[in-house]
């Protein structure tokens, strides 16, 4: 299909306008996402009921009783006239997750050196090694997918997924990486665990993780993990349907 | 609200799945946290109007059935949305009016007879432990219910509800509004921005071929079966899903995404069922059949509307 031109306005149902701002994954583009979702919450003000942010997109969710779907469409298009992407310098919160790289939290560690042809040492380094940006949360509440993973890395998902993923695991998939908030089904790569809360009612927005922040993870033994709370339950080699 | 805790109801026989929802969790769905809320908006909003409720009061959604409930105290109440073989004391229990019941009473729900889903609402609200700005239930997010935890109803918990401020007028819901959820149906479906992806034997075949509701069905997704559709678009990055996507993964078979959905997701889509055409599935049966149907924006909009304008 040929590209559409970008930006633009996509209808999701009655309720909804999917803003389309890149076909490319990019750090570059959550400046302007962001930007996006300010100006949507200033302007809709009390008609908007939610915002959901992805890799290349905006979703905006308005409310059909209060707002039409063309009165919402022309409000977007005089915000997209005016847009600036947001301060690089200003934008993301930093997150330092501590993380324990071991076979018994990471029980993928050996098959990601296999498929990378790296060691198993040089695997953890080039996952510490890098700061990532969150480029959307889904999957599960307070699931970050973060990237770009560096492309040594590049490892496809499990064939088939584990039927539970403790909370607080370390995990890579394709260019991506992320740690599991609570335990789910899950079919990346386990390379750690962190004792991080990713999502804790005791916090505002529950969330840790926001789009937009940056994250690194820092390697640390098995007493500093244990002593932060980790939960050191070796997750399953074994992968059950 | 009042400060009171009230006990309502006591569990006496925990069904399979009874969730509390009130009109959903909003404003959250960036942090991945789904939307919630009751699978058949309809028949919840019925519910609510007949007990004397406002928009957005807390109800309990039964799904299947199974669930057996005494009352605590007298309460005035209403039963809408599927026939699960309901019984108040030993007799059929009414549905789609304002019920009256006795402390002692029992409600006992059976089995699917019309429909899949119940709401049960209570005049004043049940009255649950809100999270992130919501009661809505949702058991995957271990989020919303009567103890915030995400649990679906247990044998002997006590549900607790809310003082009303007066006792609504006996009410009737229209004969237009009581529906039948037993016959085949015709979804109205907003046409979305992938549908020219789709070749066009599949575009004709999603808008006449019959679909048959399948056995994976839940709050989170439909799926549905027949002719095998084509798009040249197999995935695309991950983006935001709203209420009613009928996505379409590589294996040709659509999936309508409900209230429980996962926040994002790539698979192309034909379009959005309305809100009401969701509400619609979400008492459809495995095995059930359907066909969608193309709608106008302005249509749609009139009719939704219309269907707010007697609640809000």
């Amino acid at each position: 299909m040929k590209p559409a031109r970008l930006p633009c306005l996509e209808r999701a149902g009655l309720d909804g306008w999917m803003v389309r701002l890149f076909d490319d994954i990019e750090e570059h583009n959550l400046l302007w996402l962001t930007a996006l979702a300010e100006a949507c919450e200033a302007v809709f003000g009390d008609d908007l009921l939610d915002l959901v942010p992805s890799y290349t997109t905006l979703l905006v969710v308005f409310d059909p009783f209060r707002i039409s779907p063309c009165e919402a469409r022309q409000q977007l298009i005089e915000i997209l006239d005016h847009l600036k992407p947001a301060d690089a310098a200003a934008s993301g919160a930093l997150h330092e997750l501590p993380t324990w790289y071991d076979p018994q939290t990471g029980p993928d560690l050996q098959r990601v050196a296999e498929l990378s042809g790296l060691s198993v040492a040089s695997v953890i380094e080039a996952h510490s090694s890098r700061e990532y940006r969150v480029f959307a949360l889904g999957f599960a509440p307070g699931f970050a997918f973060m990237g770009l993973l560096d492309p040594a890395l590049n490892c496809p998902r499990l064939d088939t997924p584990r039927q539970k993923v403790p909370a607080g695991s370390v995990a890579i998939a394709g260019q991506q990486t992320a740690a599991y908030p609570m335990v789910t089904p899950g079919g990346w790569n386990l390379i750690g665990r962190t004792p991080a809360r990713l999502f804790d009612r005791n916090r505002d927005g529950f969330s840790l993780l926001r789009v937009g922040d940056r994250v690194s993870f820092v390697p640390v033994d098995r007493a500093t993990f244990e002593a932060q709370g980790g939960n050191t339950t070796p997750a399953t080699g074994e992968v059950t349907k | 609200m009042r400060a009171t805790n009230l006990i309502g109801f006591r569990v006496s026989r925990a069904g399979p799945l009874a969730l509390l929802q009130d009109a959903g969790r909003f404003g959250v769905r960036h942090l991945g946290v789904t939307q919630g809320g009751p699978a058949d908006l309809h028949a919840w909003a019925w519910a609510n109007r007949l007990a004397g409720n406002p928009w957005g009061t807390a109800v309990l959604e039964v799904t299947f059935g199974g669930l057996e409930l005494v009352a605590e105290r007298d309460m005035t109440i209403a039963l809408t949305g599927a026939d699960l073989g309901i019984h108040h004391n030993l007799q059929t229990a009414p549905r789609w009016r304002t019920l009256a019941i006795s402390a002692g009473d029992t409600l006992s729900f059976g089995t699917p007879v019309n429909g899949l889903r119940a709401y049960l609402a209570v005049a004043g609200g049940f009255r649950g432990d809100s999270v992130l700005g919501s009661v809505a239930c949702v058991v995957r997010e271990q989020l919303g219910g009567f103890d915030g935890q995400g649990n679906t109803l247990r044998e002997g918990e006590m549900l607790t509800v809310n003082q009303p401020e007066a006792t609504p007028a006996n009410q009737t819901a229209p004969e237009s509004e009581q529906r039948d959820y037993r016959h085949p149906t015709t979804l109205d479906l907003l046409p979305g921005a992938q549908i020219a992806a789709f070749n066009g034997r599949s575009l004709f075949e999603a808008f006449n071929a019959e679909w048959r509701v399948d056995q994976r069905a839940d709050r989170m997704g439909v799926r549905l079966t027949g002719p095998r559709l084509q798009c040249a678009i197999s995935t695309l990055v991950s983006e935001g899903i709203s209420l009613g996507a009928v996505q379409v993964p590589p294996d040709g078979q659509p999936i309508a995404l409900l209230n429980d959905r996962q926040t994002i997701g790539g698979y192309p889509r034909l379009g959005n069922l309305t809100p009401l055409a969701a509400s619609r599935l979400a008492q459809c049966l495995p095995g059930q059949t359907l066909r969608f149907r193309a709608v106008g924006i302005d249509r749609a909009l009139r009719h939704h509307r219309r269907f707010l304008q007697i609640f809000r």
